[in-house]
């Protein structure tokens, strides 16, 4: 039991989160974290999907890592992953159907989010399964710890709300009387870009010395 | 069809509407030189693969396709990628027969582009569109239109990226925060850019 949750181990699984986080450092998987986050909960359920998928698919690479021919390995990655996207997105749609259909086409971008073949090339081919599994559940809850900030950032000023409840008193509003308005900028996509550099700056000024 | 051709270039622009190909256009967009050349590269994929993937759609995976009352769609994910990944490896075998110099100057981002989010973008939208009302702009109701749409979207993609390019030159020579350098300040000035073309919405031919 004390090996598998050895050093090493616990570095696979806590590196990601923080120093080697996936987003900011190895940037890898932009495309689908700058899409869904207008909102708190499909930044969520996107992170969560992510998750899951990264550490199966590194488990099943890791197993097969022995057997798949070095030539193909591309198309066998793309196949298993591209299987538990499928298994995914049919999951969503049956249990969270409005969630799914706010993320749209970026539950099938998954396939092609870089963090997931990035993973499986620079760690599942050379690891064994258990590792694997602990580098795909970091690297998954890294990628989502940005969506969930760049999530919150903006549904707070983009609509005054959390998960959809509102939070800012209805008379702060200057429709009230008050003097608050909402941040119109913050819902179009073009501000996701912006936060993500301003989570970038801020996550590299914090860690500088360990350059 | 050209309204469809000029909004998927200026109006449902790959990168700056919906973030597609954000990972080799970061990584690629360096130097003006190759960034075109990735640029045509990716436009070239995108128009042989979303007509491609359309036919499939249509006559495979649609609903009543292949046998009525039967709907595949929910292979689209698989097959679609399969197509991609064939077409890539296919482009790059021509590229490397009939033009080497362009082979090389692409290198690694020639294979790489199979796992380009813009493709599978495109072909997942052209999926999403195909249900549309014909009445609306983004429908996509035959092959000349689906052609129009993946040529627009590339032509979309090559202009940001060539955008980016020229400006990270220029930007080599200004004085910008050191943990704001590379990554961070790209990341806002891409942001920025994404905020002007949105002057484009509205659009209407």
């Amino acid at each position: 039991m004390s090996k598998l949750f050895s050093d090493e181990n616990k570095a696979a699984f806590t590196g990601p989160l923080n120093v080697n986080n996936p987003i900011t450092v190895q940037v890898l998987g932009i495309c689908s974290a700058l899409a869904v986050t207008s909102q708190l909960k499909p930044a969520i359920v996107m992170g969560l999907s992510v998750t899951v998928i990264t550490a199966f698919s590194n488990v099943i690479i890791s197993l097969l890592r022995k057997t798949i021919p070095n030539r193909i390995r591309i198309i066998v990655q793309l196949v298993v992953v591209a299987a538990l996207v499928t298994i995914v997105s049919q999951l969503l749609k049956a249990y969270v159907y409005d969630v799914s259909v706010q993320l749209s086409v970026y539950v099938g971008l998954i396939i092609t989010n870089c963090i997931l073949m990035g993973r499986l090339e620079a760690f599942a081919m050379q690891n064994a399964p258990w590792p694997s599994f602990l580098d795909g559940i970091g690297n998954g809850l890294g990628y989502a710890a940005i969506l969930v900030i760049v999530g919150f950032v903006r549904e707070l000023f983009g609509f005054g709300t959390l998960f959809g409840y509102n939070v800012i008193p209805e008379s702060w509003y200057v429709s009230n009387g008050g003097w608050y308005q909402n941040n119109g900028m913050m819902v179009m996509p073009a501000m996701s870009l912006i936060i993500v550099g301003c989570v970038i700056w801020a996550h590299r000024s914090i860690n500088k010395e360990e350059k | 069809m050209i309204s469809l051709f000029v909004r998927s270039i200026f109006v449902d622009n790959m990168i700056f509407a919906f973030f597609l190909g954000m990972c080799s256009y970061l990584a690629v967009s360096k130097n003006v030189k190759t960034a075109l050349g990735l640029g045509v590269a990716v436009t070239f994929v995108l128009l042989v693969t979303v007509p491609v993937d359309y036919a499939l759609q249509t006559y495979v995976l649609g609903p009543d396709a292949i046998v009525a009352g039967v709907d595949l769609t929910f292979l689209a994910f698989i097959l679609f990628i399969a197509v991609i990944a064939g077409i890539v490896q296919l482009v790059e075998m021509v590229v490397e027969r009939f033009s080497p110099s362009l082979y090389a100057a692409l290198g690694i981002f020639l294979p790489l582009i199979a796992v380009n989010c813009a493709i599978m973008g495109a072909s997942l939208f052209m999926q999403q569109r195909v249900t549309m009302e014909p009445t609306n702009a983004q429908f996509i109701g035959g092959f000349g239109d689906a052609i129009a749409y993946a040529l627009g979207s590339g032509i979309g993609w090559l202009l940001a990226i060539v955008g980016l390019a020229a400006i990270r030159e220029k930007m080599a020579y200004t004085d910008v925060p050191k943990p704001l350098q590379g990554l961070g300040i790209t990341f806002i000035t891409v942001g920025l850019m994404a905020l002007a073309f949105m002057c484009f919405s509205g659009l209407n031919i």
